[in-house]
């Protein structure tokens, strides 16, 4: 049973991390597009609306995996953190809904000259800006040992995130995010061929790595919080869900991901090979 | 490969949507535990997805869904072709669309039928509220409409068909149906709003099914029928009665569930967060949804207008009707 909820808990690292990687670049895109001043603006969202295009939605995947994974592998542990940062938690959900919503709407109005594109380019924005910070806010109060179950009832709302550290892990993650977004789209600005310069070729290596970077800080992360779920009262066998559920969870993740993972591989073939992939069709 | 990624969003939406109703299936009939001391135990995750609501609920709402659906899209193409008959795009679109509507919305009845019946055994206090049944009695009248009066224990105004509910209920006339007071007061749904939705629901469906039959029977004749004004009409005012039924009914499954949030295991009460305050959120996530259903719309109003005149007038005239 235990190391079927170590399983289940690795699960909830590998979707934070693939979040991280492949979500994170559009994130930063968001947070990129607010940056974009002057009167090249226009056409540098355009490019971060490209360089994202079809494949955003396909990232939050991973957030509702690791999420439904959470509450059903681990009910406490769900508990605890949805109520005692329940306003963190809350104004992130908030965010991705605005974020999703925002960049649909915003793809509506691309070749708008109107101000539809702008609103929605902006709102999109600010809704990356916020989301990112928040989830390391989330992250970082989940670590920082402040928050306690209770043996009965879990109790409301914790202010014990409104302290320094998870905002400096909120911080990181956003910069992260965003350093990861602005190596894909250097790869998406070479692949439309605007600049195809020699330093083209160290591209590929700098996106690998970047994302190994992330890769590295969270499984850090994941190996320092072990066996924790939520310190310092919940550990992970602790707060684990019968071994009918977790074995149920566990066969449900392997057959998804046989199913995912060449369906993901097969979208950034069609959509991504330059980004991704390194090849570019055009010389 | 682009029809087949379709197919895969079909079948994909299908599978969740039944999964989803899994879940809430098995907060009416909670299957797949023990409870001990008030903590489930010999949890098994199969047999509380396979619980005794699922299939029934499941059934109902899928052929819902494409019911609402359908009527939605075919409302849309029935007001493009009230101003331009001759577009044979919008006739492909509400051929096709009336053929999953109107086949879903026919099926409908049958499938209510089965939930019906099977609330009548399960939740026998769900049915009463849904009938505006307050006495327990053998040959329990049907009503049509009718304002329950929970302090009253009556239903006023009501069109009442004799035996009609014992008959729908168990599909015998003179079959006993518990009423209301059967049941402890602090057990009671709101008899009001429950009997009211479901007349909503059951009124927006049978006004569904019916437009279906007709035009099943309209283009059986001719298909050039189903592009006649007064049909185009009713379609259109069909438009939105499939999400107005889908809404209602889930009111009626969940008001009808109250106090319960899981029937006989946790109250309502008892499941709330313990966070305080929650009018905020409340309020913020009305008002965000609210200005992104709005954005929708209008975003939608738009891509409707833009949509494709076939054939194309060569001079910029409308194309003469050649037939009729």
């Amino acid at each position: 049973m235990h190391d079927l909820s170590f399983l289940a808990a690795g699960g909830i690292l590998v979707s934070l991390i693939l979040y991280a990687l492949l979500g994170g670049a559009d994130f930063g895109g968001g947070v990129w597009g607010l940056l974009g001043s002057g009167p090249r603006a226009g056409a540098q969202r355009l490019l971060i609306a490209h360089a994202i295009g079809p494949i955003w939605e396909t990232n939050h995947i991973w957030v509702v995996i690791a999420v439904v994974i959470l509450f059903t592998a681990f009910p406490p542990a769900f508990a605890l953190i949805s109520t005692a940062l329940f306003v963190p938690v809350t104004l992130m959900l908030a965010g991705i809904v605005l974020r999703g919503a925002a960049f649909a709407f915003h793809s509506y109005h691309l070749h708008d000259e109107g101000g539809g594109m702008r609103r929605w380019g902006s709102v999109f924005a600010c809704a990356s800006l916020l989301t990112p910070v928040l989830l390391g806010v989330v992250i970082g109060a989940v670590s920082s040992g402040s928050l306690r179950a209770q043996s009965t009832a879990p109790l409301g709302a914790s202010a014990a995130w409104l302290s320094p550290f998870p905002f400096s892990v909120g911080l990181l993650t956003l910069a992260v995010f965003s350093y990861l977004a602005g190596l894909v789209f250097l790869a998406a600005t070479a692949a439309l061929g605007a600049h195809v310069s020699l330093l083209l070729r160290s591209y590929p290596v700098a996106r690998i790595c970047a994302a190994a970077q992330a890769i590295v800080v969270l499984a850090g992360w994941g190996g320092a919080q072990y066996p924790f779920l939520v310190r310092p009262d919940l550990t992970i066998p602790a707060a684990a869900s019968s071994h009918a559920s977790l074995r149920l969870i566990l066969i449900a993740l392997a057959a998804g991901g046989v199913l995912l993972f060449p369906a993901i591989f097969l979208l950034f073939w069609v959509f991504k090979k330059e980004a991704v992939f390194g090849r570019s069709r055009k010389t | 490969m682009h029809l087949l990624a379709g197919i895969g969003v079909a079948l994909g939406g299908l599978l969740s949507g039944v999964l989803v109703v899994s879940a809430n299936a098995w907060m009416n009939s909670p299957a797949g535990f023990l409870l001990r001391d008030g903590i489930a135990t010999a949890v098994d995750p199969l047999a509380a997805m396979a619980n005794p609501a699922w299939a029934t609920e499941a059934v109902h709402m899928s052929l819902a869904a494409y019911a609402a659906s359908g009527f939605a899209v075919a409302g849309i193409h029935a007001y493009k072709l009230l101003r331009d008959r001759e577009n044979l795009f919008h006739r492909h679109a509400l051929a096709i669309a009336l053929t999953v509507g109107g086949t879903a919305a026919v099926l409908l009845p049958v499938s209510g039928d089965f939930n019906a019946r099977f609330v009548a055994k399960d939740q026998p206090v769900k049915l009463a509220a849904m009938e505006g049944q307050f006495r327990t009695e053998r040959g329990a009248p049907l009503r049509i409409g009718g304002i329950p009066d929970a302090a009253k224990g009556t239903t006023r105004f009501a069109i009442e068909i004799p035996r009609g509910l014992s008959l729908l209920a168990f599909h015998d006339p003179d079959a006993e149906v518990k009423g209301l007071e059967a049941f402890p007061r602090e057990e009671w749904p709101n008899p009001l709003l429950v009997h009211a939705a479901f007349q909503v629901m059951v009124a927006c469906g049978s006004a569904m099914a019916a437009v279906a039959l007709f035009a099943a029977l309209l283009a059986w004749k001719s298909s050039e029928n189903l592009v006649r004004p007064p049909f185009l009409l009713a379609v259109l005012c069909c438009s939105p009665l499939g999400i107005v039924a889908v809404e209602a009914g889930w009111t009626v499954t969940e008001l009808g569930r109250q106090p319960w949030v899981i029937r006989g295991v946790m109250r309502t009460a008892e499941a709330v967060t313990p966070v305080g305050g929650l009018a905020l959120p409340f309020a913020f996530f009305s008002a965000l949804y609210l200005a992104l259903g709005i954005s929708a719309a209008w975003l939608l109003r738009r891509e409707v207008s833009k949509s494709p005149s076939f054939p194309a007038p060569a001079d910029g005239t409308p194309v003469p009707e050649t037939e009729e």
